[in-house]
């Protein structure tokens, strides 16, 4: 810590400290939210509609949400939805990208940095320009309600994401490493499966869980394209806002069920994320 | 919009030989290329046919009338549309409000975590949280647990300190819905400030500390210079998802008045119940014109930093 040195020793310490304090205080009031709902999801109906604790504190609203009554979107449902179509989507992302990537970074191609920008402008693309024409196509063709059309849409959402990211952890494979390989004639599927990847792999880890996070997040087009059957994890939380009876335990319940995976995942990978959301332009 | 760029990128070179060395660079980019532009080029391309017909969903008129050229008309109706006029301005508000209030938390929160104290990383954990919750669950929270006038929390506190109640949701929609989306987005300009400080060489504080520089001295004339291309990464990618903020305004207002965004107004006059596919593709069209314009601005921006990296 070289900041603000030219200070006194007891002083630092004073400084250290309220630094500490005032960082816990906002961090804890900004996700006070979060607790509170924490807090909520363990409580009976009652005693989260009138914010008081007479019943105690239990995992009886988690079994509530989680057993299905009959014509209503249940958890195991949407959270299959949601797993397939988050899964399948990042894994045909990483087989698209993967390649691009390596026409983008170890081997540019004449004007590598127009489509790179190709890629990243269609991010700025507003969904609403584009939702009518695959809404109605997807009507015509039957996609309404499948888990297919998801998964295209989702790749579509993170492959320029995916490129980007990618591209910048491939820029750090030594070019001594791949030359090499090259000289030896190794095939481009090869090189990347036996030179680059090795290297670029906690990078491509992170690419992959950010696709993940974003997919499993997703609530626009599941909510156009995808309704009854085949609704994912966003929408079944969604479906706990109950206009009779009181619903707050269970909504927070469910809030947490649906949040937890990828919160875990971000917490965990959370170093590697940031250069995946500054598209690899920062280090 | 730079597709372009991209199909020029393809064409040259030697056109016509699949085994030239040209074509073998290239082709491990084309499945994702192609890919990219069928699933939003095509789809805009469409649009601007539909935006110049009167298409509506068959299946929920009771008349179906043929679908039918009018030119202009749509366009013409959007220009002389007092919601959409609102609806613009609303998203503008919502936007730059949303993005310069989490830019400024988020830097104050990186300078703090920036700081050496006991459990800085389990405090960078725990206020990452919201930004990695879905957003509807985010507007969820806040619409049933903080601003409600039956459960919420602030209202209970307001009472406890002898205020009257507010009807936080209804009152000030936009308001509101700023809170969430700078409550989710404050975390990610964090981090990204705080990968600016990080990253700032500690020869030249040091230096500037011998001199005897003060440290709001130093963190005006040396940060802050050298945090800018941080701000305005935060700045280009906070706007890229907020302009489209669909899921907060779906949740909890509804699209009450004050709180309709360009993204939620096009979805009410189409899928949303209007089903005016020809009507509301005009209105995107015009959307997609205004993204064009900052979108040129925003990839400047981008590509500068670019080009900075290239050269380090």
């Amino acid at each position: 810590m070289m900041r603000g040195t030219r200070l006194g020793v007891g002083e630092r310490r004073a400084a250290v400290v309220g630094v500490g304090v005032l960082a816990w205080v906002v961090g804890l009031l900004w996700i006070f939210p979060v607790g509170w709902t924490l807090f909520t999801s363990f409580k009976t109906e009652q005693d989260a509609a009138a914010q008081t604790l007479h019943h105690g504190l239990g995992f009886g609203r988690y079994s509530d949400v989680s057993h299905s009554t009959t014509g209503v979107l249940s958890l195991q449902t949407a959270f299959m939805n949601s797993l397939v179509v988050v899964v399948v989507s990042t894994l045909i992302v990483l087989l698209l990208a993967l390649p691009a990537a390596y026409a983008l970074a170890i081997h540019p191609i004449h004007k590598w940095r127009d489509v790179l920008f190709f890629f990243i402008s269609t991010k700025f693309l507003p969904i609403v320009a584009s939702i009518f024409p695959i809404y109605v196509y997807a009507q015509k063709w039957n996609l309404i309600g499948t888990r297919e059309v998801l998964i295209f849409l989702y790749i579509g959402i993170n492959l320029p994401l995916a490129i980007w990211m990618i591209r910048s952890f491939f820029m750090e494979v030594p070019r001594e490493l791949i030359e090499a390989a090259e000289i030896d004639g190794t095939s481009i599927f090869n090189q990347l499966r036996q030179v680059i990847m090795p290297i670029a792999a906690p990078g491509i880890a992170a690419t992959a869980l950010l696709c993940l996070i974003f997919a499993w997040n997703e609530y626009f087009y599941a909510l156009q394209l995808n309704f009854a059957n085949g609704s994912t994890m966003p929408q079944w939380v969604v479906a706990n806002v109950s206009t009779r009876g009181n619903f707050l335990a269970k909504l927070s319940a469910a809030s947490i069920i649906a949040c937890l995976p990828v919160v875990i995942a971000g917490w965990a990978a959370q170093k590697r994320m940031i250069r995946g959301l500054s598209m690899g332009a920062l280090k | 919009m730079t597709a372009a760029a991209a199909d020029v990128a393809l064409k040259k070179g030697q056109v016509g030989d699949p085994f030239s060395s040209a074509w073998r660079r290239r082709l491990p980019l084309l499945p994702a290329l192609l890919y990219m532009v069928a699933i939003t080029q095509l789809p805009f391309l469409v649009s601007i046919y539909y935006s110049l017909t009167n298409l509506k969903d068959r299946t929920q008129t009771l008349i179906p009338e043929p679908t039918k050229f009018v030119g202009i008309d749509n366009y013409r109706e959007l220009y002389s549309d007092p919601f959409f006029r609102q609806a613009i301005w609303t998203s503008v508000k919502m936007t730059v409000l949303a993005v310069l209030l989490s830019l400024v938390i988020g830097t104050l929160f990186a300078i703090l975590l920036d700081r050496k104290f006991l459990g800085q990383g389990l405090i960078r954990t725990l206020l990452i949280t919201p930004f990695l919750l879905m957003p509807v669950v985010a507007a969820l929270i806040w619409k049933q647990q903080m601003f409600s006038s039956l459960f919420g929390v602030l209202n209970k506190v307001l009472g406890f300190l002898g205020f009257n109640s507010v009807q936080f949701i209804s009152d000030h929609p936009l308001g509101s819905i700023v809170t969430v989306l700078v409550w989710q987005w404050t975390p990610f300009m964090m981090l990204i400030v705080l990968a600016g400080l990080q990253s700032q060489p500690s020869d030249i504080i040091e230096a500037a500390n011998v001199d005897g520089a003060t440290s709001f001295g130093i963190f005006r004339q040396l940060t802050l210079p050298h945090l800018r291309r941080y701000l305005e990464l935060g700045a280009l990618l906070g706007s890229i998802y907020i302009v489209q903020a669909f899921d907060a305004i779906d949740v909890m207002t509804g699209g009450g008045p004050g709180s309709t965004n360009v993204p939620y107004y096009v979805y009410q006059q189409s899928i949303g119940g209007g089903f005016r596919y020809g009507a509301a593709s005009a209105y995107a069209i015009v959307v997609v014109i205004f993204a064009i314009v900052i979108a040129t601005f925003a990839l400047r921006v981008l590509s500068s930093l670019f080009k900075d990296e290239e050269r380090a």
